[in-house]
């Protein structure tokens, strides 16, 4: 029998990026909240042996332990979902701070043109641009009204930047002046602007010197120590929920921490979510926590498994296309090309998560799609990130992967290698979705979290495209040898791509066709906010955590205003059909 | 390395702590105190780690280190060592696979948390999969390497009637090969995953910190100009220049 324990105002299942930002904000406005975090507690003083590649970079020490709870996935639905024995393609956050804590804290603003993405393609190109297969629709917010938010983020992580003339408009500055730039950097920003396209400095959560954030929390000045992404920095310069939102809430006094403390079901009566119920991992002991509002802050994978497993909201199903949870899986596309410099050696050791150069000429719509058949782009960037040796061997396509000649040349060419990589959009197909698979279990038997997923013929084209413009900044940055990225025959859960996975409980105006209002409201259950880029309708040509974090200001205004109003719906939805 | 290098070491802590506003008013948490004050350079056991490392101690006599806990026979443990320095074989430019200590690095990684598949999703049931769903084994990390040796013992068996570490290194390639290509059957898992494993487990042990057994001297490091851990770079950063360092290890951040 689970312990019931007191009834809090909210209870957020997760402490990372989002469940800090609610926890900070509600308990600033007075609340209590209670925040579960699966993994175990950690602050920059746990951060002191950081500098291991073995152990951090290789073996995820920081992340995910998939021999508890992984996913499994398939490449169509004809095929048997296998479960993902070995982390791979992207490396969930577990632990307080949740990913926030290794993340390399390149922070963007998505387009205008993604928050509107439908409209705005069908008044350009007419509706026919992609066929119906292709699930993109409005999220529902305009960029006007999700400006304020942004800001909020980035003045909270006190980033790094500088004006973006391709960029989302910005009513103000960035707290802090851009990082430095280095020779790798220069020779990105020369050979792009000598194509008469517009580098900037990339916007960055490694900060360019110290900083106080509204709340009071300090944030140190970068060393640029080049054991950023997937590590902790041991200097607490990397903004990270750990040095920001989670210390705010902690020094309201109202904001109660339990971590070893896994969510396995959202407790539903009459229609509201009232509680969850967890596990305490180190006794074994379950416990029901009963609250006002619940916030699943658990990340794209949990938040639509938790939903699922606790029959909450419509399961999308693929073959008429109804329902929506689990629906708009996307992921992000990776077009790009390595240059090999003969007579050039570059300090690629040394560096930081962010230290990078971007253009955005072809990004979203900056550039006319009228002659091309597929939709947005991505950001193109160089960075310099802090190249290691394990992880790290790169020589050019021919070369065999071991013996005298891979030592020679990997050696020879280990600090003579620059890439060029977009960050492309992933646009929603029909057939790319999450659901429950039927199968494999977790460690507490719950049913692990099926992934449908596959490249599309939009994702070829964009990335065929896009790598093209990466090779000529190549050549014009003079590599002697350039090779483009190929796409594989079909995207391939193993190797390292990024922990850019969106969907699954997306916001919109219609709740017919959307999971949560733009509030991240459930439709379907009035005291559940779902917040994270599970919210994301499609992925833009970006990171995503610096819209995750104006989506989640955002959630966090509105569960007050919920919480003041003593209930209802924050928004009424499009369609007549549905319980507003 | 010692004074010299012991000295610049200092400079750039001082300099850290003028950078991270340390002195300027505690904006920095209770770790970064304990790292700055926790890593005082000992000289003596500084200088001690600079030197030959391979088999010698800090102390100068045996490195203790240098046993087996995970192989229970030599052959079984030699016939690993020939194949790992096929993979990254000694060269001009530095010393391969046995002489950074790849062997035993593999040997105790083996006997702990990655030879036991800690971290690794185990539950069945188990179905060989399509190339894009990864690995699919039943068997643990070092159960794979048992089968691997001995699929590897038996085919220099029969293709050359003598043992895998008597060949010579192109018939020891040639072995390599078919395992890499699946041209040979293990028992529970494909020969290319133990290959894969083989290779990824062998530039761990030449590349990662000397606190695991390998890279010794941290020689791998220095063959890829790669410094290993340094506090800082905020004065090197902008450098036109490649800038060498001498590398620094985890060991510098107790000792
Ligand atoms: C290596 C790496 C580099 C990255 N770099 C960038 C970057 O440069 N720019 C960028 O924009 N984004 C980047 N990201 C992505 C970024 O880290 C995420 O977008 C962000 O952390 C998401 O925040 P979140 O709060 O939604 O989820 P998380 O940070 O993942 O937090 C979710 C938390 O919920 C917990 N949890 C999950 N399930 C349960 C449960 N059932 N019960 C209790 N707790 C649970 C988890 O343990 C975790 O702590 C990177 C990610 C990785 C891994
Ligand atoms: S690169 Fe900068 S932000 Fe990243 S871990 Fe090092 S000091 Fe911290």
């Amino acid at each position: 029998m689970a312990t019931r324990l007191e009834k809090t105002d909210v209870v957020t299942v997760g402490v990372g990026w989002t469940g800090g930002i609610i926890a900070a904000e509600l308990t600033k406005a007075g609340y209590n909240v209670v925040g579960l975090e699966r993994g175990e507690d950690r602050s920059t003083k746990d951060f002191q042996m950081i500098h291991d590649e073995y152990r951090y970079d290789i073996h995820h020490d920081l992340m995910q332990d998939v021999s508890k709870e992984t996913i499994t996935f398939r490449n169509n639905r004809d095929e048997r979902a296998l479960p993902m024995r070995r982390l791979g393609s992207f490396l969930p956050g577990s632990g307080v701070g949740g990913a926030g804590v290794h993340w390399n804290g390149q922070t963007w603003r998505f387009l205008p043109y993604d928050l509107q993405i439908k409209s705005m393609t069908d008044e350009k190109y007419g509706s026919g641009k992609l066929g119906d297969e292709y699930t993109y629709q409005d999220w529902g917010i305009s960029y006007e009204e999700l400006e304020p938010y942004f800001y909020q983020f980035e003045l909270v992580a006190g980033i790094s930047g500088e004006d973006n003339p391709k960029g989302a408009p910005r009513s103000n500055e960035y707290p802090t002046p851009p990082m430095k730039s280095t020779p790798i950097l220069d020779k990105f920003k020369n050979a792009t602007s000598n194509m008469g396209l517009n580098p900037i400095q990339m916007p960055s959560a490694n900060l360019s010197e110290n900083y106080e954030n509204p709340d009071g929390q300090t944030i140190a000045q970068c060393q640029y120590c080049g054991f950023c992404e997937r590590f902790g920095c041991e200097y607490g310069a990397k903004s990270s929920p750990n040095v920001t939102v989670i210390p705010t809430a902690q020094q309201t006094g109202k904001f109660d921490m339990k971590t070893h403390s896994e969510v396995v079901e959202v407790i539903q009566e009459g229609g509201k979510a009232t509680g969850v119920r967890f596990v305490d991992t180190v006794s074994g002991e379950e416990f029901i926590q009963p609250a006002d509002v619940v916030v699943l802050t658990s990340y794209v994978l949990n938040n639509t498994r938790l939903l699922l497993q606790s029959n909450i909201g419509q399961p999308y199903n693929p073959e008429n296309g109804q329902g929506v949870v689990g629906k708009n899986y996307c992921y992000q596309i990776l077009p790009g090309a390595a240059g090999f410099f003969e007579d050039q050696k570059f300090n690629t050791y040394m560096g930081a998560g962010s230290l990078g150069a971007t253009v955005d000429d072809y990004n979203g719509d900056n550039f006319d799609h009228s002659d091309l058949d597929f939709i947005h782009g991505g950001s193109i960037s160089i960075t310099q990130t802090g190249r290691r040796p394990i992880g790290s061997n790169l020589t050019p396509s021919g070369t065999p992967s071991w013996g005298p000649e891979f030592k020679k040349q990997s050696l020879n060419y280990h600090n003579r290698t620059l890439s060029v990589v977009a960050q492309g959009a992933s646009i929603p197909h029909r057939e790319n979705f999450m659901d429950l698979d039927p199968t494999y279990k977790d460690f507490y038997g719950n049913s692990l979290l099926r992934l449908t997923y596959d490249f599309t013929e939009q994702d070829r084209k964009l990335h065929q495209h896009i790598t093209e413009v990466c090779g000529e900044i190549m050549k014009e940055m003079g590599a002697d040898i350039i090779e483009k990225n190929q796409m594989d025959d079909h995207y391939d859960i193993v190797p390292y791509q990024t922990t850019h996975n969106t969907g699954g409980v997306i916001m919109g105006a219609d709740a017919e066709t959307s999971a949560v209002n733009n509030y991240l409201q459930m439709w379907d259950s009035e005291s559940l906010f779902v917040v994270g880029a599970s919210a994301f309708v499609h992925n833009g040509g970006y990171n995503p955590t610096g819209t995750v974090g104006a989506l989640a200001y955002r959630a966090a205004e509105g569960i007050q205003q919920y919480l003041e109003q003593g209930g209802g719906q924050l928004v009424k939805s499009k369609s007549k059909s549905k319980l507003t | 390395m010692a004074d010299e290098e012991k000295h610049k070491t200092d400079e750039s802590r001082r300099q850290f702590l003028k950078n991270s506003g340390y002195f300027a008013g505690g904006l920095v948490g209770g770790g970064i105190l304990g790292s700055v004050i926790g890593w005082q350079v000992d000289e003596d056991t500084q200088n001690q780690t600079q030197g030959e490392q391979t088999d010698q101690g800090n102390q100068g006599g045996p490195n203790f280190n240098r046993a087996l806990k995970f192989f229970k026979n030599q052959e079984e443990f030699q016939r690993l060592s020939a194949a790992t320095e096929r993979i990254f074989p000694e060269d001009d430019n530095g010393p391969g696979a046995i002489k950074l200590g790849v062997p035993y690095f593999i040997d105790h990684e083996l006997a702990g948390e990655y030879g036991n598949n800690d971290r690794l999703y185990m539950n069945g049931p188990f179905h060989e999969g399509t190339p894009y769903q990864g690995f699919q084994s039943r068997l643990k990390r070092k159960q794979i390497f048992k089968e691997g040796l001995r699929v590897m013992e038996q085919e220099a068996q029969n293709s050359h009637d003598d043992s895998f570490v008597n060949l010579d290194q192109e018939q020891q390639d040639e072995i390599l090969t078919k395992f890499q290509n699946d041209e040979v059957k293990l028992r529970g898992v494909k020969a290319s995953d133990f290959f894969g494993m083989l290779r990824e487990s062998t530039l761990a042990g030449a590349f990662a910190d000397p606190l695991y057994g390998g890279n010794t001297n941290m020689e791998g490091w220095r063959m890829k100009e790669f410094p290993g851990s340094q506090m800082s770079y905020m004065d090197e950063i902008g450098s036109e220049e490649f800038v060498e360092m001498e590398p620094r290890a985890l060991y510098d951040h107790l000792h």
